[in-house]
């Protein structure tokens, strides 16, 4: 008899035995020495008595430097992290660029800015593992994140395919915070279909000159640069054979940023306007028309995390105490039977995803290349976040409706409407629809799982 | 057995679809729903000179006699043009609540001036931590020398700030959940003791927070016998719901039709989204649930004249329904819209919005599900 147990769920959800489980008899064993199964940080540790003595078994404990470690990051966390900011993230209130901003020089001073980059660059060298509880750390610590677009996409696109004169102009200024980057893929015509893309960038000299349209730009309103896939070449056999991958200026004459407005009120994208914008040529990332291909390494680079379970583990906490404080005939509805099974089903979800992840980290681990399960974690992540806010909105009733902006903003001193946690709660629900949408829809995603894995 | 449409059902029909085409188009919604009062008096006054206001009421009570079919094509086009006018609170609450529970005296002074759109009403039934139990009334009505006195909180009161007069439920006797004990009185907006706190919906609408401290008032703002209102109470939700339940239909209907308009000229890859088959087989999936919606409003419309367990079962079951499969074409819609679904810019997401909402009126799904069973 193995005994497993899950300290990866001592925060967040509930106390750490909370998902222990126990597998009995040889054949069980048997079956977890295929080399797909689990086996992190090689802790070999079978009960005592075990009837298999001598079998590498796997396991799911912790090794004690993946403690210490996770112990580290947890008191840095508890030290460094400002409690205003904190407090924004609990309450689910706006975050502005200066809360992301200080955070991330916070990190940055202490070196952890950009865990996933090779050291030399400035990242921290840290474990698959450790880079797993870090996230989950931070999540459960109410950090906000970190902004993607320099440190997680355009940052590995350069010291990949960069130049040594753009490693050095562009990558401390990330790493620092510096400079904020934002992503300039999808176009009006080009959404799912991103190699339909438009955006035209003609020499001119030593200029690109580039003109078009992005849209749903995420934070283009705050950032410094944007990274641009733009056509150079209209005329090429194939639409994914003419692109480029080019760095511009936010601030180059000829740009104008429009907002977009979300459901739900909010203000995160924009269209980005190209009007004869030069572009120096030596902001051009790697080989002219060469960008589809850096384009989907980037796609593929950011995998860890990309499940975000920390965080919603964080908001099934959340909603837990929704539920807890919410009354359903004079109880609490976290008492109510089907609404228990509802959060229920919904931890299970969650809890498959988390060891879907795990299992994905430990092939990555083991050196065995990453398949296809960014897709899959993309697909169950953005449904498990979803179901989230559409069991928090159930949960505050008609609380849901009351639209009350200023009480999203930190530092609102009214009364609250209803119960305070209410206010995000529809906002939030409406808002979380892009999830399913953004960085690949979730039909695109199953399209790449169909074509790739199943050779459909 | 005649599932069809009468010619007075079919006149009606068009004339509300030609109204909300003409003069009641999205943006003309948008910039209403951006105004002070959250809707147009003079649209509303050309609800009451063409009749609309007088469709739930019988001859008796000074309106047209039409049957609940009626109210129900009224609704569904309501919803298609995701009208803010507060037909819901002002009439099928307030007015139907004072219709069968007020005396000769109260219906002649309060209902003619309805119909005419000269008052507005409101009901303030709904507490903090009542969720959707229908019975729960913590409000209190303390009867002394000339009247009552009122004190409690009502919460997510529709139409409140705009309404002349709020219909209150409050408590004579009885615990917080006992059907019996429950009194509706009619409390003037402006009564001493009692705030008003209004605020917008997520959807567009209307709404506030009601907080009765020792307001007063007379003998003759009681409607029927004290603390015999919640057979009354329930019938006119149920209509209401049921109406509600065709609003959504209407919402439904035009969320699908929209998505299949886009879905046949976004072109990705070469061809319109419409050619993907996964992407069909999800129109399809939409079209069965607005389908079903719509028989189930239907059947609890025709049913909303039988008996008070029939009546029951047929709006919770059509409530229930409208709940997931509202849910589902709400998503759908966004969904398969791509970006363009989570635009404030778009119909889609305001139809959504409203469709989400509409969960919240007067029990959810998980509430009329176990009405359905017998268990609330
Ligand atoms: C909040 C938000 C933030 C974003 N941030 C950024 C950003 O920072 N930078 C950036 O470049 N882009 C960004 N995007 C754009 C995002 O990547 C696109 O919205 C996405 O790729 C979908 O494209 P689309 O909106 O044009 O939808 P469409 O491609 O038009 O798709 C519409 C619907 O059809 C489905 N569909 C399309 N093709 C197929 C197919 N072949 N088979 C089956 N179904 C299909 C889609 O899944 C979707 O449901 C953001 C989007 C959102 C909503
Ligand atoms: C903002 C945004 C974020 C996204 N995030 C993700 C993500 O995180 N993960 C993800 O998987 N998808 C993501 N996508 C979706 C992704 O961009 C594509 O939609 C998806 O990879 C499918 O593309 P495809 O089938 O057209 O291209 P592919 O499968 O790349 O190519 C189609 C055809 O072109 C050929 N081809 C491919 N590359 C080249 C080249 N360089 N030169 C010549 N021929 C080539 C292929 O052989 C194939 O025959 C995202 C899209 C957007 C807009």
């Amino acid at each position: 008899m193995y005994r497993t147990r899950g300290e990866f769920a001592a925060d967040g959800i509930g106390p750490g035995n909370r998902y222990g489980m126990t597998a009995s008899g040889c054949g069980v064993a048997t079956l977890l020495v295929r080399p797909d199964c689990i086996y992190i940080s090689g802790a070999v540790r079978p009960d005592s008595g075990a009837a298999c003595e001598g079998r590498v078994v796997m396991n799911i404990e912790l090794t004690s430097a993946d403690r210490a470690f996770r112990d580290e990051v947890r008191a840095f966390l508890a030290t460094s992290l400002p409690p205003d900011i904190k407090r924004r993230v609990e309450n689910g209130l706006e975050l502005g660029r200066e809360d992301y901003a200080s955070w991330h020089r916070i990190l940055y001073e202490k070196g952890w800015v950009a865990p996933g980059w090779p050291v030399d660059h400035g990242g921290t060298g840290w474990t698959h593992m450790q880079r797993y509880l870090y996230d989950e750390e931070s999540a459960a610590a109410s950090a906000p994140r970190i902004m993607p677009f320099g440190v997680n996409m355009v940052g590995p696109v350069i010291f990949t395919f960069g130049n040594s004169a753009q490693k050095a102009r562009y990558l401390p200024r990330i790493l620092s915070g510096e400079d904020w980057w934002c992503q300039g893929y999808s176009e009006p015509g080009a959404g799912s279909d991103l190699a339909n893309l438009r955006t035209r960038a003609e020499r001119d000299g030593d200029v690109y000159v580039v003109n078009g349209q992005k849209t749903w730009t995420t934070s283009a309103h705050w950032a410094d640069h944007i990274f641009c896939l733009v056509r150079t070449d209209p005329d090429a056999a194939k639409p994914q054979q003419g692109i480029s991958f080019l760095l511009i200026d936010m601030r180059s004459s000829g740009i104008e940023v429009k907002p977009i407005i979300t459901i739900d009120g909010g203000h995160e994208v924009n269209d980005v306007f190209f009007e004869d914008v030069r572009v120096p040529v030596e902001n051009l990332v790697g080989e002219e028309n060469r960008g589809w291909t850096y384009a989907k390494f980037l796609l593929s680079f950011e995998r860890a995390g990309i499940a975000d379970v920390g965080r919603s583990k964080k908001q099934l906490a959340g909603l837990k105490r929704i539920a807890a404080a919410e009354l359903s005939n004079g109880r609490p509805l976290s008492e109510d039977d089907r609404f228990r099974e509802k959060i229920a089903s919904l931890e299970i979800d969650l809890l498959a995803l988390e060891y879907t992840e795990l299992r994905a980290l430990s092939r990555q681990t083991s050196g065995e290349e990453p398949g296809t399960e960014a897709n899959i974690l993309k697909i169950r992540g953005t449904e498990v976040q979803q179901r989230i806010t559409e069991l928090a909105l159930e949960a505050v009733g008609t609380y849901a409706n009351p639209y009350v902006p200023e009480a999203l903003k930190d530092g609102w001193n009214e009364e609250p409407i209803g119960p305070e946690y209410a206010a995000s709660v529809a906002p939030r629900y409406f808002n979380w629809r892009k999830a399913s949408i953004y960085g690949g829809s979730n039909e695109i995603q199953k399209g790449i799982v169909a074509k790739l894995v199943l050779e459909l | 057995m005649d599932l069809s449409y009468g010619e007075d059902h079919t006149l009606l029909s068009e004339s509300i679809a030609r109204f909300i085409q003409n003069d009641y188009d999205f943006e003309t919604r948008s910039r209403i729903a951006a105004s002070d009062l959250g809707f147009d008096p003079t649209v509303w006054q050309q609800f009451a000179d063409l009749g609309w206001l007088a469709i739930p009421f019988s001859e008796d009570e000074g309106g047209l006699g039409a049957d609940p079919v009626s109210v129900m094509i009224l609704m569904e086009q309501f919803g298609r043009g995701l009208v803010l006018e507060p037909y819901v609170p002002s009439i099928l609450l307030g007015g139907r609540l004072i219709a069968s529970m007020g005396g000769a005296e109260q219906r002649s002074r309060y209902l003619g001036d309805l119909i005419e759109g000269k008052i507005q009403l409101a009901f303030g039934h709904g507490e903090p931590g009542g969720r959707y139990a229908l019975a729960h009334v913590a409000t209190r009505a303390e009867g002394g020398a000339g009247g009552f006195t009122l004190s409690g909180h009502k919460a997510v009161v529709h139409n409140a700030e705009a309404a002349d007069f709020i219909i209150v439920s409050a408590r004579g006797s009885g615990e917080v959940r006992a059907q019996d004990g429950i009194s509706l009185f009619v409390v003037p907006r402006e009564t001493p003791g009692l705030t008003v706190r209004p605020y917008r919906t997520v959807d567009g609408f209307r709404a506030a927070e009601l907080v009765l401290k020792g307001a007063q008032v007379g003998e003759d703002a009681l409607l029927g016998e004290e603390g015999g209102a919640y057979p009354a109470i329930e019938a006119v939700t149920d209509r209401a719901v049921a109406a509600v339940c065709s609003e959504a239909v209407g919402v439904m209907d035009l969320l699908r039709e929209t998505t299949l308009e886009y879905l046949k000229t976004r072109q990705q890859f070469g061809r319109p989204l419409g050619a993907f088959q996964v992407l069909q087989h999800r129109a399809v999936d939409m079209l069965i649930a607005c389908e079903e919606a719509r028989s189930l409003a239907l059947m609890a419309t025709l049913s909303l004249d039988k008996s008070a367990p029939e009546r029951r079962r047929a709006v919770s079951a059509a409530k229930a329904h409208m709940g997931n499969s509202g849910r589902k074409v709400g998503q759908e819609a966004v969904q398969l819209h791509g970006g363009m679904g989570v635009t404030d810019e778009l119909k889609v997401g305001h139809y959504f919005k409203r469709l989400t909402m509409i969960d919240t009126f007067f029990g959810d799904a998980a509430h009329h599900l176990d009405r359905f069973a017998g268990d609330a």
